[in-house]
């Protein structure tokens, strides 16, 4: 089974994101991280390749850099990495996304292909959806749970009031929340490896994609933000400043 | 005059909230017609009548897998009709359907808006970035329709007054390979007030320290009549269901009390309950984000407060 996953590279979240001033695009040092969102997608990824005997293939679109988090990737396990770089992804927007990605997909050849449900510093979370109507599959959303037999997939869909078990037959889409499995870290081994294993790099042109972006952001500007009020170390009596709190709201 | 489509999953039997809040604002931007997608009734429909729509297109999946056929199907409905825009929330079955249309159609989609306005036949929005600290303001450059993933609660749902709309039934085609089925929808038991509704509600985080420590937030709320809220981190755990999430990926609650023990204060989790009247938290951590917000904030161990709290409640 070939498992192509989506994987994103994205600034490290612990250092505060900055925009460059006059495009308002993020700024994406040399060196970045994998998201850890795509993390949970590497390693369901790993975990069905295994299981029905099969490759694991990196999909990352963005600026390659150090290469990072692509690296963090193929050290959990994968077999390699294909990589889309161009000056004319700057500024890209979900559907310039998703139609490199599927372009790069179907150049590959896949049975599953694997993504988050929003990545953590665009979260346009809708780009799964781009991808498999794109490659003309199916999309099974919001997965916590994922299983593939007989050429069925059949996953556990996250509701606002409970799960759906949703069926479809592969080749198809599938976008896993985080909490769907538990990722591995990378093995010293692992980490060794992952330098040795091969990555691709594409350009817009070889894929046939037109660098075509429909939105454009004028302006950006701090949400507003509510004060604090009084914070209180507890002394054991804390408990009753918040029932004289709820009296004073009115809501006891 | 513009004409403006909202996307309306039905759920229990009618129309999201989200769709009404979506018609609300609609209505001050043109001439609104509504996608509805679900079995449908004489009385979902009125509602939205009452809205301010004039017309329904009326899409039933049955048991299918939503996306595909519907926004199959509604690409036809655009190129024939075409919309100025199309406002979605940003809900599941709403962002499964704007990908697909999106693609099918090389629209552009916005996600995350607050703020939408069309003018001189181009929309411009305004939408979150990082989590909720900073607003963008975006316009389309292509061609409509724009297609816009609008959050929760950004508008005010308010009826106009309006006589039943005219609903045309829309066949759904096969779609060949992208075709899926639900096969079963488990829907998890809910015990007192919902979520998106409640005048007080309990949240709570990893300081709780084990799913069985959920039982001190489930008590407390029962003692306010509250409704109970978790972060993501401890709903990808396993403690509690999804539905009780609270944030970005979650639900965007307004109460009048909002209590977080043992809760960070994320980003992501506070742009969905920063605009509750009070907060109140409780967290170990002095320099725990969530105190920049709180209108009371207890430093302190939850496994200590929240006893205490529940006592002194139980007394009263
Ligand atoms: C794309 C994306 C979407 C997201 N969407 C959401 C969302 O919708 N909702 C959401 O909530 N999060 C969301 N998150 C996750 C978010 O970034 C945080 O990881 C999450 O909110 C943290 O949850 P927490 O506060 O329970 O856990 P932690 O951040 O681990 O915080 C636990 C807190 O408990 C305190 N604590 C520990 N022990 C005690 C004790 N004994 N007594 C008192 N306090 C104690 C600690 O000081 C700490 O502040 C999203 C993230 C991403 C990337
Ligand atoms: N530039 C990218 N490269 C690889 N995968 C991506 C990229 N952008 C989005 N994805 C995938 O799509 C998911 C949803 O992203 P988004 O729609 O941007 O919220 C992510 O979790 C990734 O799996």
């Amino acid at each position: 089974m070939r498992v192509v996953v989506c994987a994103k590279q994205i600034p490290d979240p612990a250092s505060p994101y900055r925009l460059e001033p006059d495009s308002h695009w993020l700024v994406r040092p040399g060196e970045q991280v994998l998201d850890d969102t795509d993390r949970y997608g590497v390693e369901m990824g790993l975990q069905l390749a295994q299981a029905a005997g099969g490759t694991v293939t990196l999909v990352s679109m963005g600026p390659t850099g150090t290469m990072q988090g692509i690296r963090q990737a193929l050290a959990m396990g994968a077999d390699k990495a294909i990589v889309i770089d161009d000056p004319g992804l700057r500024g890209s927007d979900a559907l310039l996304t998703a139609r490199v990605l599927a372009a790069a997909i179907s150049k590959e050849g896949f049975d599953l292909v694997i993504a988050g449900t929003e990545s953590t510093d665009g979260y346009s979370g809708v780009v799964p959806q781009m991808v498999a109507e794109l490659l003309d599959v199916p999309a099974l959303t919001y997965a916590t749970q994922v299983e593939i037999s007989d050429g069925q997939i059949t996953i556990h869909r996250q509701t606002n009031n409970g799960y759906e078990v949703v069926q479809a037959s592969v080749p198809a889409v599938v976008s896993v929340t985080a909490g769907v499995v538990e990722p591995r870290y990378p093995t010293f081994k692992g980490i060794m490896d992952a330098k040795k294993k091969p990555v691709e790099t594409h350009t817009l042109s070889d894929l046939g994609v037109a660098p075509e972006i429909g939105q454009k952001v004028r302006d950006v500007s701090v949400a507003a933000s509510r004060k604090a009020g009084v914070k209180i170390e507890d002394d054991g009596e804390a408990h009753l400043k918040i029932v004289e709190l709820l009296a004073h709201r009115k809501v006891i | 005059m513009a004409t403006v489509w909202v996307f309306a999953r039905e759920v229990d039997g009618a129309p999201s909230t989200m769709s009404l809040e979506l018609l609300t604002k609609a209505r001050d931007l043109g001439q609104v017609s509504v996608v509805y997608v679900g079995a449908g009734s004489e009385k979902a429909f009125a509602t939205i009548g009452q809205y301010g729509a004039g017309e329904v297109f009326h899409l039933d999946p049955g048991d299918r897998l939503v996306a595909a056929p519907v926004a199959h199907a509604l690409a036809e409905l655009v190129r024939a009709r075409t919309p100025d825009l199309i406002l979605f929330g940003q809900a599941y079955d709403d962002r499964d359907v704007a990908g697909r249309l999106a693609a099918r159609l090389g629209a552009t989609v916005i996600s995350n808006a607050i703020g939408v306005s069309l003018e001189g036949g181009t929309a411009t929005t305004s939408h979150e970035i990082f989590g909720g600290a900073q607003i963008a303001g975006a316009t389309f450059t292509g061609a409509p329709p724009y297609l816009v993933l609008v959050r929760p609660k950004s508008f005010p749902a308010s009826p106009s007054g309006g006589p039943a709309p005219q609903v045309s039934p829309q066949a759904l085609a096969e779609v060949g390979p992208a075709d899926g089925r639900i096969i079963e929808a488990h829907v998890e038991e809910r015990e007192g007030p919902k979520l998106e509704d409640a005048a007080v509600i309990v949240s709570g985080g990893r300081g709780l320290g084990s799913a069985e420590n959920y039982q001190l937030i489930e008590k407390l709320a029962k003692l306010l009549r509250a409704a109970t809220g978790a972060t993501r981190a401890i709903v990808d755990a396993g403690w509690v269901p999804y539905a009780k999430q609270v944030g970005q990926t979650g639900k965007t609650v307004k109460p009048e009390v909002y209590i977080a023990a043992g809760v960070s204060g994320a980003m992501q989790h506070l742009v969905g309950m920063k605009d509750a009247k009070t907060i109140i938290a409780i967290n170990k951590d002095p320099d725990a984000p969530i105190f920049t917000i709180a209108d009371l904030g207890v430093v302190g161990d939850v496994h200590k407060v929240l006893p205490k709290l529940i006592e002194a409640l139980e007394n009263r």
